[in-house]
């Protein structure tokens, strides 16, 4: 994750409720792929993906969310949980003031989204990330909530979607970070266990401590066109192999050629696709055979851990969104360099 | 980065040879007092410097060149190893050795980083760095223990999964993710170790069990130091820096709860003497296995659970 690179692009400055209405400046958006000056209006309605050359400019968590639910309504919950600065970090500037920064930026807690609703009528539990704060990256915070999220699933006996676009690990929470890996993939394997269907979507750019961990254990792993998807950075590599990586190094078309995708999916088929697979993945009378005999308490017995303060339990009123796709503005995207991977 | 700061060790070296030219030359009482003098001298003076290590040095006796890697341990605690090669997919991974092995009677399976000794066979080792087939040969062995319901130890060692290009093809990111969702469901005690360095995720696809030890000098980090340097203050030259700011020495990993105990090492580090490190090690492997042996596994598995669900430092608290 490059600090650098990814303060250059245009976040959405209010939440989600006034940003419909902050369509970006100009009528033309410049494709970062084939580089064609395009209406922007045809972008906006062809899903933020580019008419010319098929290119998925990356679009925010609340967007997908939109888009993937019935209706586009849905339940935002574990709001409350935030990043704190416990290591009392501070490289060239103190991250308790990049984490305020970022917060007013995008008008979030931290770099992801938990959400429950209905896809095709199914129940599901949905974790999308955000790109927008801190490019991603996984700490404390995002930790807790993604396996929040496994647990809600694991305690509803409801299938989990989560949508990944991340930079890796958070280094300015060290070795914290780090373990959010290993947290989020116990629970996935007690989810593993219960039977319970787990679909992973890997987004650009899906990276580093998260693409080991949650982005790759889902029962299926499927990415949009041309997301990075990789361990380490394709800087990293070069400068460690000592040679310039092939066009396409580490892109979804890449990763499905070497058997380590399921499919890729285009964005305006995304909710479609889902709901196709959750058709196979959710099956109740299987589901009823294998449940618990007595009510499991996984996530309320572990919820509150690490936790500085207690609030009352998360959960917001239903929003109600239109039905539309990806109805917002487009997130402009630098392409200048890749993302740094960890 | 000032030398006295990387090479700290250099009034020892000085030292040493001082004693040794002394010891060269024939002499009376006189020399042979002066000898003893100076040897109590370098006993002080290396345990005046072991014990005040920046965070930056401790990274540096992590990665000493002559610290016990886990062959070694091998050798000193467990008898009857057998490894175990390949991932009978691909290919055979020095970076990792694993196998079959007897600790005081008990049938269990060692897992651990392996680095090289000399030039050729730290290329032979990578240098500790692990490819995808490294992990799935350790699952492998994992599977094995969990099937005959053994016992496993881990031993971690290592810079961080290999990133290279055939590692990425071969799907580095899916082996680590397999392997610590493997872990944390094995139904056996596990005891991980962090011997030397324990490099990001490449470190952690072997280090979840029951009990996470780290021995006094080992660091454990999301990135190196460097690497950390060259993002965060766009300069590999502020590495001292970022190892002081990520926290990633052993007592601050006690402190953050991600391990349960400190493993001593003896003055000047765990190379300075081998053996007595590894005896130093198996007293605690020992005590930490007994425990969580009695523990019946369901309650043992819930257990580990409920430790890695603890880690992490988090608020709670709305903002909008
Ligand atoms: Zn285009």
């Amino acid at each position: 994750m490059d600090i650098a690179w990814f303060k250059k692009i245009r976040k959405p400055k209010q939440p989600v409720e006034n940003r419909r209405m902050q369509v970006p400046e100009g009528l033309w958006v410049k494709c970062n792929s084939c580089k064609e000056i395009i209406y922007k209006k045809e972008v906006l309605r062809n899903s933020n993906v580019c008419p010319k050359c098929n290119y998925h400019f990356r679009i925010s968590a609340r967007e997908r969310l939109a888009a993937l639910f019935d209706e586009g309504r849905y339940q935002e919950v574990d709001t409350d949980i935030y990043s704190i600065d416990p290591l009392r970090f501070r490289d060239v500037k103190p991250y308790k003031d990049r984490l305020r920064e970022y917060r007013e930026r995008t008008g979030l807690n931290d770099a992801v989204i938990n959400a429950r609703g209905t896809m095709g009528g199914f129940q599901v539990t949905l974790s999308v990330m955000e790109y927008g704060f801190m490019g991603g990256s996984m700490g404390s915070a995002v930790g807790e909530k993604v396996t929040r999220a496994v647990e809600r699933s694991l305690d509803e006996r409801i299938p989990l979607v989560v949508i990944s676009c991340s930079g890796g690990a958070r280094m300015q929470e060290g070795a914290l970070s780090l373990m959010q890996m290993a947290k989020i993939a116990a629970a996935l394997g007690k989810l593993h266990e219960a039977g319970i269907p787990y679909i992973s979507v890997l987004t650009d750019p899906t990276a580093g401590g998260v693409t080991a961990s949650y982005a790759m254990l889902g029962d299926l792993n499927i990415a949009e066109p041309k997301a990075l998807i990789g361990f380490a950075g394709p800087r990293v590599i070069e400068q460690t192999i000592r040679e310039k990586l092939p066009e396409g190094f580490q892109r979804s078309e890449f990763l499905l050629e070497h058997g380590m995708l399921d499919f890729i999916v285009e964005r305006r088929e995304m909710r479609e696709i889902l709901i196709k697979c959750l058709k196979f993945l959710v099956n109740t009378e299987a589901l009823a055979a294998s449940a618990p005999a007595a009510g499991s308490s996984t996530a309320a017995a572990g919820s509150s851990g690490g936790a500085v303060q207690d609030s009352e339990a998360s959960g917001q009123m239903a929003r109600s969104r239109e039905p539309l796709p990806f109805p917002t503005s487009i997130v402009a995207r630098k392409q200048a360099q890749p993302p740094e991977i960890r | 980065m000032a030398v006295e700061d990387d090479d700290f060790e250099r009034p020892l070296r000085d030292l040493e040879k001082k004693i040794e030219e002394l010891s060269g030359v024939p002499g009376g009482d006189d020399r042979a007092d002066e000898i003893a003098r100076l040897v109590r001298r370098l006993e002080t003076m290396r345990q005046e410097i072991y014990a005040r290590l920046s965070p930056w040095q401790r990274a540096l006796v992590a990665r000493h060149p002559k610290r016990p890697y886990t062959l070694d341990y091998i050798q000193f605690l467990f008898s009857d190893f057998v490894e175990i090669h390949g991932d009978r997919k691909y290919s055979d991974d020095p970076a990792i050795v694993a196998g079959l092995a007897t600790y005081k009677g008990t049938p269990v399976a060692v897992i651990g980083h392996q680095k090289g000794r000399d030039t050729r066979e730290k290329v032979r080792r990578n240098f500790g760095m692990p490819r995808p087939e490294g992990y799935r040969k350790a699952m492998r062995v994992m599977d094995l223990a969990e099937k005959f319901q053994r016992p496993l130890f881990t031993f971690v060692d290592t810079p961080g999964a290999y990133p290279g290009k055939g590692a990425e093809e071969r799907g580095q990111a899916e082996a680590i993710a397999i392997s610590l969702r493997t872990m944390a469901r094995l139904s056996i005690p596990i005891v991980v170790t962090v011997t030397g360095e324990g490099g990001s995720g490449g470190a952690l696809a072997i280090a979840i069990g029951d009990r996470v030890l780290m021995l006094e000098n080992s660091i454990y980090s999301v990135i190196s130091p460097e690497g950390c340097a060259a993002i965060l203050w766009s300069d590999q030259g502020k590495a001292k820096e970022a190892a002081r700011a990520m926290r990633i020495t052993a007592p601050d990993l006690k402190e953050l709860e991600i391990v349960d105990e400190i493993i001593p090492e003896p003055p000047g580090g765990a190379q300075a003497d081998p053996a007595r490190q590894a005896s130093i090690l198996d007293e605690v492997l020992m005590a930490q296995l007994e425990e969580i042996r009695s523990l019946p596994s369901s309650d043992r598995l819930e257990m580990r659970y409920q430790k890695f669900r603890r880690m992490g430092k988090f608020g709670q608290a709305k903002f909008f």
